[in-house]
């Protein structure tokens, strides 16, 4: 009873998604880390057509989880992802969008290109972090195989390290085609 | 049996059960978003997912078999055969003849086979473990039902449907004896067991350690897993139509007049609800158990179901 | 249909069977083969015609042979409806096992002899027969002694083995020890005041039997047919004869011969004593429940294909022990029509049991034939490899799990409501007995389910767990007709369930002391109970499932704009999948063995060997674990153990003195001596 009681005076506590960026690193979140040549403008229009129910899986290629820790607050109740109809997977064959972070490392590198080969199509992939970007500060280490653009195909980017959740929020709908989604 | 009118009846309910499942269970993913103050998506967000879903492509394991193909089919199959007997507005059904109890709960254990068979099928370790787990708690769970069963039949003196639903109507007082309630607590405890929701699996894991059913259809895709998701929540919308219209059967139409249906229609939709909310209310307040415990919670299910059997002919 | 019709079928069959056995002259191994086929399909063909024609029509078959034993008495064959239902059995489940020999004992030619195996087999299918044609206690005896010699003989064809070896002189000795039981039965039956040793004599003088006889009897036949049906505590030779033993002779042997022990119980407690006082039911009730809870439960857990097989026949034999123990009880509570139902149940389930549990094992056997790995743990994939082994394996598995368009959930419906009645109107302890069984029945029938996902699930699907898997190819023609004919009789039963049904409560009709009229079980295509307190159709079921199914593929087919592709099973995107990810047939059952740890205790034994140098960085884990049946442990173990102390002892009088040989000689005879004269 207690916790029923505890509840109800809470309430909700889910913000309304700002419409700009609100770090100044994010001010560079796009929707297209490169060309978006014909084949994935098709991916996306047809992602953006099933709208309202996307599965994201999020692949870790490699990161030092301050971008994991991000996307966590994404299904709290603060952000609450589940609201625009997105929902985390755990199966990429559920997925429609991957979610990597990090630099993509030369163990994360086979395992990265299998789970982008086990997602159905029509899928997108949206990185997250400088990492994923362009390696961040862990450009020219040995231990790195490449940029994630260099193992799959990118959609979208979202800049940060790490960036809030906030933005990783809009870049993902800015992927979906849904820039000013801001309750729903 | 057979005429036009009976098997319109028939689709018809059918029909009704298929499309009121998603929205069922986005209710109780909504309601369960609210009790964690979040918005949460609106209750019909499984609908979007099933549209997304059916158009998507398919990714199938080159291990597979046939079976992992006819699994989806068997197991959407025979849920809507459970939903054509189960009484969701009128009673007795057209196809009373044949509204069996034990044939609904063979009908569900028919379905958990061969989803079982198909989580073994791909060859992955998770697939498995979740075939493991669902064999494990279908088997305990069984003397459970039977019991309920029995207690229920025992009141009526049939297992039909239509006649467990006919014998409560005309006899509202046993609608409160204890036999009655010792078999709903019974069965609702088998029935958050036989459709995976806490505390004996949770469906909104993404831990594959901690799945059940979930981890037996990590590898389907596309419109095989609309499919077998669509499967999974109308059983559970026959396990709370069951529920609701055997115990409280009362708002059940006894003729095909529209306003009939109308008044059934609103109360099977309100029994539903209150169902639904319970069992989300459920869900938020306890933890999932570990494996070793849900024998446990089964066995709690069959010793109420043997007193509901034994207060049934004590009673006389 | 004359008399004559039926006693020519009689002969027919004989003479197939003997043509069968003909095969000791032949002068190759294929042709010992093919006669032992033939001999069997004939002989099988017309048994089945001859039990119809019984069934049928208004006459039983009768036949005396006085001139054979004629001090004994003579031979004496009556087939009545009860007989012929089982005689039914028999001759269906022949025809196909048949088929399926003459491919399956091709792996014998060269190694073990096919002449000797045409004798044995022939002999063996014969003397089934004539156990439930028998008339007198002479011939059921000595055709009862001809079926367990010539199994035991059959059992041990692969005599190089020594498991296999163990196994007959296991089944040997607990089948004599059946037979002593059966013969003091009979004696007890007859002593008092019958003129002859034929069935009708001696039902008709237990009617005058004192009570304490009866239930000396009841007892003994208890035993005796309890052991050869496979009833704890005495079934110990099934799981280990079974499996040893070829497996067209391990089908017929489970599908058919273990219900001569069920028929064995019928007769004697039902036909000729009449049913008794309410403790016989309570006793096999108790016995049934208990040894279908067993059988399963250490079906669950074996990993061996064939003797999860034999303890799956064990947990069905206790379920239709169930379903008679109830149908006792009944009468003795004087509800007559409700002991119908209840018998009619468990006689369904020994007619269902025998097709798909022929067809499982026929599967097993292929599997054998193919790979020559019995352990579930190194098979897998086969089902791309022998795809009609698969399909009939699967066909059994969901028969035998009792679930909807297959015949096994007919007869597991019928067992269930046959218990309904009583729990209603009972006495307070009985209807708590009858609620238990309710619940073993239900949980045996859900732990069923979980045995055969694992056995059908690991050992055919996904990859191969060993190179032998890898290999496997699939069955000859023979084989593959056999296999087909008793898989595709599974769902036809399923259809067929209301004249079936029909058939068998018209030969329950009268027997004992259950009502002369026969029950109705039926409305058309709808099995209903006496009293209507349930109805379910099976044919509707089925024709549903079917169409339902059918048209929402048809609408994916339409509907469905996506495409397909092949990829590798999802493995947390690990480098490569291989068999060793894969789930074995022990993890699988490992839930369940922890559940039911208390009733398993398995020994467990993990060995962790380390490097040497450090005790940090292991080398290698070695994990046994070995699971001994508590009877055994309980029960078997001390008496053998017993049983080899006093033979230790008793061998001090083998002291290889001549002169010790020839005084017990004359001490046995002086003691003889006076024994004839005091008397």
């Amino acid at each position: 009873m207690k916790l029923l009681a505890k509840i109800l005076q809470v309430g909700l506590v889910t913000e309304d998604l700002a419409a700009g960026p609100t770090t100044p690193a994010a001010a560079g979140a796009q929707a297209g880390g490169r060309p978006l040549d014909l084949a994935a403008e098709v991916r996306a229009q047809a992602l953006r057509r099933f709208g309202r129910a996307i599965g994201i899986r999020q692949v870790d290629a490699g990161s030092c989880n301050g971008c994991e820790i991000e996307i966590g607050g994404l299904t709290g109740p603060v952000y609450d992802l589940e609201r625009f109809g997105l929902h985390v997977v755990a199966s990429p064959r559920h997925a429609d969008l991957l979610l990597v972070t990090g630099p993509v490392t030369r163990n994360m590198l086979v395992p990265l290109r299998k789970t982008w080969e086990a997602t159905p199509d029509p899928k997108l992939v949206v990185a997250v972090g400088d990492c994923a970007h362009d390696c961040g500060v862990f450009a020219g280490s040995y231990a790195i195989a490449g940029r994630v653009q260099d193992v799959i195909p990118v959609d979208a980017v979202v800049l940060g390290c790490p960036p809030a959740p906030a933005d990783i929020l809009r870049g993902i709908l800015a992927a979906l085609g849904r820039e000013g989604a801001t309750r729903r | 049996m057979f005429d036009t009118a009976g098997i319109a009846v028939e689709a018809g309910q059918a029909l009704l059960a298929l499309a009121l499942a998603p929205a069922l269970a986005g209710f109780i993913r909504w309601m369960k978003a609210r009790m964690q103050n979040r918005r949460g998506a609106p209750f019909w967000q499984p609908y979007a997912e099933l549209r997304k879903l059916f158009r998507k492509d398919m990714v199938v394991s080159r291990h597979a078999s046939w079976i992992f193909h006819l699994a989806p089919f068997v197991i959407f199959g025979s849920t809507v055969v459970v939903s054509l007997l189960v009484p969701v507005l009128v009673t007795p059904l057209p196809f009373n003849a044949v509204a069996d109890l034990f044939a609904v709960v063979y009908l569900l254990l028919l379905a958990t086979v061969f989803l079982a068979l198909a989580g073994l099928d791909t060859g992955s370790a998770f697939g498995g473990m979740g075939s493991s787990r669902e064999m494990t708690i279908a088997a305990i769970s069984e003397p459970a039902i039977a019991l309920a069963i029995l207690s229920l039949a025992l009141a009526a003196g049939s297992t039909n449907l239509g006649e467990i639903a006919a014998r409560t109507i005309a006899r509202p007082s046993s609608a409160i004896s204890p036999g009655h309630v010792l078999a709903f607590v019974a069965l609702f405890i088998v029935m958050l067991a036989e459709t995976g929701r806490l505390p004996v699996d949770n469906p909104s894991t993404h831990l594959e350690l901690t799945m059940i059913h979930e981890a037996m259809i990590l590898e389907y895709s596309g419109p095989y897993l609309a499919l077998v998701e669509w499967a999974s929540w109308l059983k559970l919308l026959v396990f709370l139509t069951l529920a609701g219209n055997l115990f409280v059967p009362w708002g059940l139409a006894t003729s095909l007049a529209p306003s009939a249906l109308a008044v059934a229609f609103l109360s099977t939709v309100l029994k539903l609800v209150v169902l639904a909310a319970a069992v989300a209310v459920l869900e938020t307040r306890v933890a999932k158990l570990r494996l070793f415990r849900v024998p446990e919670l089964l066995a709690v299910s069959f010793v109420l179901g043997l007193l509901a059997v034994a207060s049934s002919f004590s009673v006389r | 249909m004359s008399a004559d019709v039926v006693r020519a079928s009689f002969w027919l069959m004989c003479c197939g069977f003997l043509s069968a056995a003909a095969g000791v002259f032949s002068p190759a191994p294929r042709i010992a083969r093919a006669l032992t086929a033939a001999g069997g399909i004939i002989g099988g063909a017309a048994a089945v015609w001859l039990s119809a024609l019984v069934l049928a029509g208004p006459f039983g078959f009768r036949l005396e042979i006085p001139q054979v034993l004629a001090a004994a008495g003579g031979l004496a064959f009556h087939l009545d409806r009860l007989g012929a239902i089982f005689l039914a059995v028999i001759g269906a489940v022949t025809v196909p096992v048949s088929i399926y020999g003459f491919g399956y004992a091709a792996a014998y030619d060269g190694r073990y002899s096919a002449r000797w195996i045409a004798l044995q087999t022939g002999v063996f299918l014969l003397s089934m027969c004539l156990v439930v044609c028998a008339a007198s206690v002479l011939t059921f005896v000595l055709a009862w002694e001809l079926m367990a010699v010539t199994s035991w003989l059959l059992v041990i064809t692969e005599h190089d083995r020594p498991d296999t070896v163990r196994g007959g002189l296991w089944y040997l000795a607990m089948t004599h020890m059946s037979l002593a039981a059966l013969l003091a039965a009979f004696f007890l039956l007859g002593r008092h005041g019958t003129t002859a040793w034929t069935f009708d004599a001696l039902r008709a003088g237990a009617r005058s039997l004192p009570p304490g006889t009866r239930n000396a009897v009841f007892i003994l036949a208890l035993i005796g047919f309890g052991s050869k049906a496979g009833l704890i505590p005495v079934h110990v030779w099934l799981p280990r004869a079974h499996p040893a033993a070829p497996s067209h002779v391990s089908a017929l042997m489970s599908a058919v011969m273990v219900k001569l022990g069920v028929y064995g119980l019928l007769r004697v407690g039902l036909d000729l004593l009449g049913g008794g006082p309410a403790w016989w039911g309570v006793v096999l009730v108790a016995a049934g429940a208990s040894t279908a809870l067993t059988g399963v439960l250490y079906a669950l857990v074996d990993d061996d294909l064939k003797r999860l097989l034999a303890y799956s026949t064990i947990e069905n034999v206790g379920l239709i022990t169930l379903g008679a123990g109830a149908g006792f009880l009944f009468l003795s509570l004087a509800q007559p029509a409700a002991a119908a139902v209840a018998f009619s149940a468990a006689l369904l389930h020994v007619v269902n049991h025998a097709a798909f549990k022929g067809a499982l094992f026929l599967g097993a056997g292929s599997v054998l034939h193919a790979t020559g790995v019995r352990d579930i743990n190194r098979l897998g994939g086969l089902v791309k490899r022998a795809p009609w082994t698969a399909a009939t394996f699967l066909v059994g598995s969901l028969s035998i799990a009792a679930l909807p368009p297959f015949n096994g959930f007919a007869s597991e419906w019928l067992l269930f409501q046959s218990f309904l009645p009583g729990v209603a109107s009972s006495r307070a302890s009985i209807a708590v007995l009858l609620t238990l069984g309710v619940g073993a029945l239900a949980l045996s029938g859900g732990l069923a389910a979980a045995t055969f996902v694992k056995a059908f699930g690991i050992s055919f699907l996904a990859m191969p767990r060993s190179a032998e898997a890898a290999d496997a190819h699939e069955a000859g023609w023979a084989m593959r007709t056999g296999m087909a004919i008793l898989a595709l009789a599974c769902p036809v039963l399923a259809v067929l369930t209301v004249p079936v049904l029909s058939a068998i409560s018209g030969a329950l009709a009268g027997v004992g002391g259950l009502p002369a009229a026969s029950t109705t079980f039926s409305l058309g295509v709808v099995l209903e109970t006496p009293q209507a307190l349930g109805r379910v159709s099976p044919v509707a079921i089925m024709a549903v499932l079917a169409a339902v199914s059918a048209g929402v593929w048809l609408a994916i087919r339409l509907v469905s704009r996506g495409r397909r592709r092949v990829d590798d099973t999802w493995g947390c995107g690990r480098i490569g999948q291989t068999s060793r990810m894969e789930y074995t047939s022990t993890a699988f059952a490992e839930p369940l063995r922890r559940i039911f740890g208390e009733l398993y205790r398995p020994t467990d034994d993990l060995t962790v060997t380390v490097q040497p140098g450090s005790p940090y960085h292991i080398r290698a884990i070695t994990f046994r674990t070995q699971l001994h049946p508590w009877f055994e442990r309980g029960v078997y173990d001390p008496l053998v153990r017993a049983t080899h102390a006093a033979a230790s002892r008793v061998r001090a009088l083998q002291s290889g003195s001549i002169n010790a040989y020839l005084a017990y000689i004359v001490l046995v005879l002086v003691v003889l001596l006076g024994m004839v004269i005091g008397f």
